[in-house]
């Protein structure tokens, strides 16, 4: 987030795109939900009836990856209204006039044509969103997870940047992460071509401080994405695996080639608290420490760093993960003997001390500093109290890029053979997949089953009830559940989340990325929907 | 404008617009509350924080009475303890005496106002309410409405904190009762078991279900922490007891979310002591896990890692380890394995 959390009470409209806040980020939902008791605007574009969609000012319910269009057009009405911010679009940006020309081509016809959303709403959603300031835009996985992710996010930046929408309270360009700490993972280097901080392994100077800080030679090509790890290992490039509490079997795409690719491994290694469906095709499984059981910290989506604190001991013979790293990181040293010391860290402490020494915006962060309160990145000394609001007087790469992006369909879209659209998601309820929380009593009370979401006349055509057990198919696999009959759903649109390994929902998704991000086009997939016959 | 007053005698000075109750808190005067919370709309509905204003008739509620300049308060005359024994008075004629077995015995405010004025409990010869215990089928919230002190604490948590009203106060006069929606379970009145409710409650009458009977809260360690769900990085204090995490609390000071917790952030910790919890390292031998010694299970690891060095080898870290793993997984894979193929899922 470009903005921090509390800063929702300072914005007069939120555009929520992409992001089923009260279900994903429950306790954001709530401060959306307080902004709009107080006042404020709310604009929901999502194809479902989302839960705030309730209470918004106006919901569009944009056809499933045609967002593209959808904020093109937003921002061509909005300079058609003269509602731009002139001064920001001339003292903090470059490339308007370029950008301009593309947007143009998005009229409100055309844009209506593609979306599915009437002229009027449109006209409603720009004039709210680009006169009714300062606004913020929230997104999630439902603008990330397609084919033109990055485009998404870079339509999502003209618009904010058009309004002088960054920079200031109560706007901004939020991304809501996923995970706990995905945003750390992240910012410590978990990623293929970056060091921590996001300094990148194929810059020389880069990667000469690590080698220097680490004392060892490194390699300067990035790696492989998940989804190219899983291709590696099919084509038997990649021989070996580690994977540190992730369950892809079943979070990633097109479950059936994940398996396969895991098995044809010569050696995998799990690290886990319970079993998984990952867990069990490995050849060693190693037992970790929970959250509850170890020191460390986690750093949030407005990127704030917090600590992680031990409570009670690990069960039986679990370990805390960076007690393993240290183990296996020291018996494979010996045996390659690639000269660097054995790593001897006594704490986590220690470890945030290393890593604050080789990351600028993480370099006043220190256990001490956060003991009561988690700081926000960048806290480039010790002193620093951290920052709230990025970019308030320059961007990272100075002035902001307009940058055009045009409408594109998505890998899959539904024909004769396959007519629905599936989208997929999570609830509040269950966690991605559920290795946790259908471990969780109350939790399996509430939400104990896969249900598809399938549209009312959708389900009248093919004669189904609520509660009736459905089959959905896609060229990837088949997967048999309970319907719901709801009208979240609009025609030709089905829903289901990937909680439940008895309904294996990534059985049936498609692994086509975006070419820049690597992200899965998790958000649509062409599915056949018929009764079940069970 | 700062505003000058007087309290108990000692010159003070409050902001304007302030409540006499914060001016007194604020100044260290401690005053006993019932309906009030900071996080809350004042009500005014309890009367327990009463105070005798020089120039004000009859005594007034300090939580919605706003400082004005050269205001005398007193707040603990005769007169004001005489009716804070009353307003006692009369909510213990409508409770049930059994704080022996009350899930809130210790985390009571009731409990404490009636302790420090010294009101004994006598049997009620007048009409009484008589609820059903656990009356709500809610998984996460147990309801006592027995307990309940109409101090409308929940649905102004729900209103205010959780933006849902799944909570109202229906009928008039001695037949007022605390309802989900029109009268409905909490489930059907568009409740998302966030258990803020109890959180606010400040009697036994809304607890947490899954952690009844497990301990008083001053048998508690507590111990503040991040949640391991969603991103929005809501903090709590894990309540251990016996060297078992037993209940999720609200920590009042926690950055993000104050007060607030999700269904899965309060309740959803039933994993951690779970008896599929992983114990001892496995290694498939035939096809079949057997549990091996750190030691065989490290030498096996580390040997077939050191075969696949260089590109043969990826490794994903995890979005649910904390900064410190991640940060040594990547060290491992580009320090140790010599290659950038670590990832996470980031993009899922």
């Amino acid at each position: 987030m470009t903005n921090n959390i509390a800063d929702i009470d300072n914005c007069k409209t939120m555009l929520v795109i992409g992001s089923n806040t009260t279900e994903q980020h429950p306790v954001i939902g709530t401060r959306i939900r307080r902004a709009v008791r107080k006042g404020a605007k709310l604009i929901v574009a999502d194809p479902r009836g989302i839960d705030l969609a309730n209470i918004a000012t106006l919901h569009i319910r944009q056809r499933p990856g045609t967002d593209i269009a959808l904020l093109n057009g937003l921002a061509h009405i909005i300079l058609k209204e003269g509602l731009e911010d002139k001064e920001f679009i001339a003292n903090r940006t470059e490339g308007f006039d370029e950008w301009r020309k593309t947007v143009e081509q998005y009229t409100p016809a055309r844009v209506s044509e593609i979306t599915g959303i009437s002229v009027d709403d449109l006209f409603t959603a720009a004039r709210l969103y680009g006169g009714n300031k300062p606004s913020t835009i929230f997104y999630a996985m439902g603008i990330t997870q397609h084919t033109v992710g990055h485009n998404n996010v870079l339509a999502i930046a003209n618009l904010a940047m058009l309004t002088g929408n960054l920079g200031k309270p109560g706007a901004g360009v939020d991304p809501l992460r996923g995970q706990n700490n995905v945003q750390g993972a992240c910012d410590v280097g978990g990623l293929p071509n970056f060091y921590t901080g996001y300094q990148r392994v194929a810059d020389d100077a880069a990667r000469a401080k690590f080698e220097k800080a680490w004392d060892v030679k490194l390699p300067p090509t990035p790696g492989l994405t998940v989804g190219e790890m899983l291709q590696a290992a099919h084509d038997r490039k990649v021989k070996a695996m580690w994977i540190i509490g992730e369950n892809v079997a079943m979070s990633d795409p097109d479950s059936r080639h994940v398996v396969e690719s895991l098995n044809t491994l010569d050696f995998l290694v799990v690290t886990e608290l319970f079993m998984t469906e990952t867990a069990q095709l490995a050849d060693v499984v190693l037992p970790a420490a929970s959250f509850a059981e170890k020191d460390g910290t986690f750093t949030n989506t407005e990127r704030r760093v917090q600590r992680v604190r031990k409570a009670v001991n690990p069960p039986g013979e679990a370990r805390a993960d960076w007690q393993i790293l240290c183990d296996v990181a020291n018996h494979v040293s010996r045996i390659t003997n690639h000269g660097a010391a054995e790593w001897s860290y006594n704490s986590p402490s220690e470890i945030m001390d290393e890593i604050a020494s080789l990351t600028p915006s993480y370099a006043g962060i220190s256990f001490a500093r956060i003991e009561t309160k988690g700081l926000q990145w960048p806290v480039p000394t010790q002193d620093h109290p951290g920052t709230p609001i990025l970019h308030t007087e320059k961007f990272s790469r100075g002035k902001g890029l307009f940058s055009a992006v045009e409408h594109q369909e998505p890998a899959e879209t539904p024909d004769q053979t396959y007519p629905f659209t599936l989208t997929t998601g999570r609830i509040l309820q269950h966690y991605h997949t559920g290795a946790m929380t259908r471990r969780v009593p109350g939790l399996e009370t509430l939400a104990p089953e896969e249900r598809v979401e399938v549209n009312p006349d959708d389900a009248a055509r093919l004669g189904l009830n609520d509660g009736d057990w459905v089959r959905v198919t896609s060229r990837r696999g088949a997967v048999e559940s309970r319907a719901w009959v709801t009208d979240r759903v609009g025609h030709g649109l089905v829903f289901m989340t990937f909680h439940y390994a008895e309904a294996l929902t990534n059985a049936l998704t498609n692994t086509a990325v975006d070419p820049i991000a690597k992200i899965p086009e998790l958000k649509v997939c062409a599915v056949k929907v018929e009764r079940a016959s069970r | 404008m700062p505003i000058s007053m007087t309290i108990n005698g000692k010159a003070i000075q409050a902001k304007e617009g302030m409540s006499v109750l914060d001016a007194c808190w604020a100044n260290g005067v401690s005053i006993p509350t019932l309906c009030h919370h900071p996080d809350l709309t004042p009500m005014g509905a309890c009367r327990l924080c009463v105070v005798e204003v020089e120039k004000m008739r009859g005594l007034v509620a300090s939580c919605t009475l706003p400082v004005s300049e050269g205001m005398v308060v007193h707040t603990e005359t005769p007169k004001v303890v005489e009716e804070r024994k009353f307003v006692l008075e009369m909510l213990l004629s409508d409770h049930p005496n059994d704080c022996m077995t009350c899930e809130a015995d210790g985390n009571c405010e009731l409990q404490n106002a009636v302790y420090q004025y010294q009101v004994p409990w006598k049997p009620h010869k007048g009409k009484t309410h008589s609820y059903p215990v656990d009356g709500d089928p809610n998984p996460f919230v147990f309801t006592d409405f027995n307990k309940c002190i109409l101090c409308t604490r929940c649905v102004r948590a729900c209103a205010e904190i959780q933006g849902r009203n799944v909570w109202g106060v229906a009928n008039r006069g001695f037949r007022d009762k605390i309802v989900a929606g029109a009268d409905v379970t909490m489930l059907e009145a568009g409740c998302e078991s966030c258990g803020a409710c109890a959180a606010y409650c400040p009697t036994g009458a809304l607890t947490d279900k899954s952690s009844r009977g497990s301990g008083r809260a001053y048998q508690m360690k507590k111990v503040t922490t991040t949640c391991v769900y969603c991103g929005v990085g809501c903090q709590f204090d894990l309540n251990v007891k016996g060297g078992k995490v037993v209940k999720i609390s609200s920590n009042a000071k926690a950055a993000v979310n104050g007060m607030a917790l999700c269904v899965k952030g309060r309740y959803g910790y039933n994993f951690i002591h779970h008896k599929d919890r992983l114990t001892k390292p496995l290694i498939k031998k035939d096809g079949a896990f057997v549990e091996s010694t750190w030691d065989e299970a490290l030498t096996l690891v580390a040997q077939k890692f050191a075969e696949a060095k260089g590109d043969s080898f990826a490794v994903l870290a995890s979005a649910k380890a904390t900064n410190e793993e991640n940060y040594l997984i990547q060290k491992f894979a580009r320090a140790v394995m010599g290659t950038n193929s670590v990832d996470h899922c980031a993009r899922l």
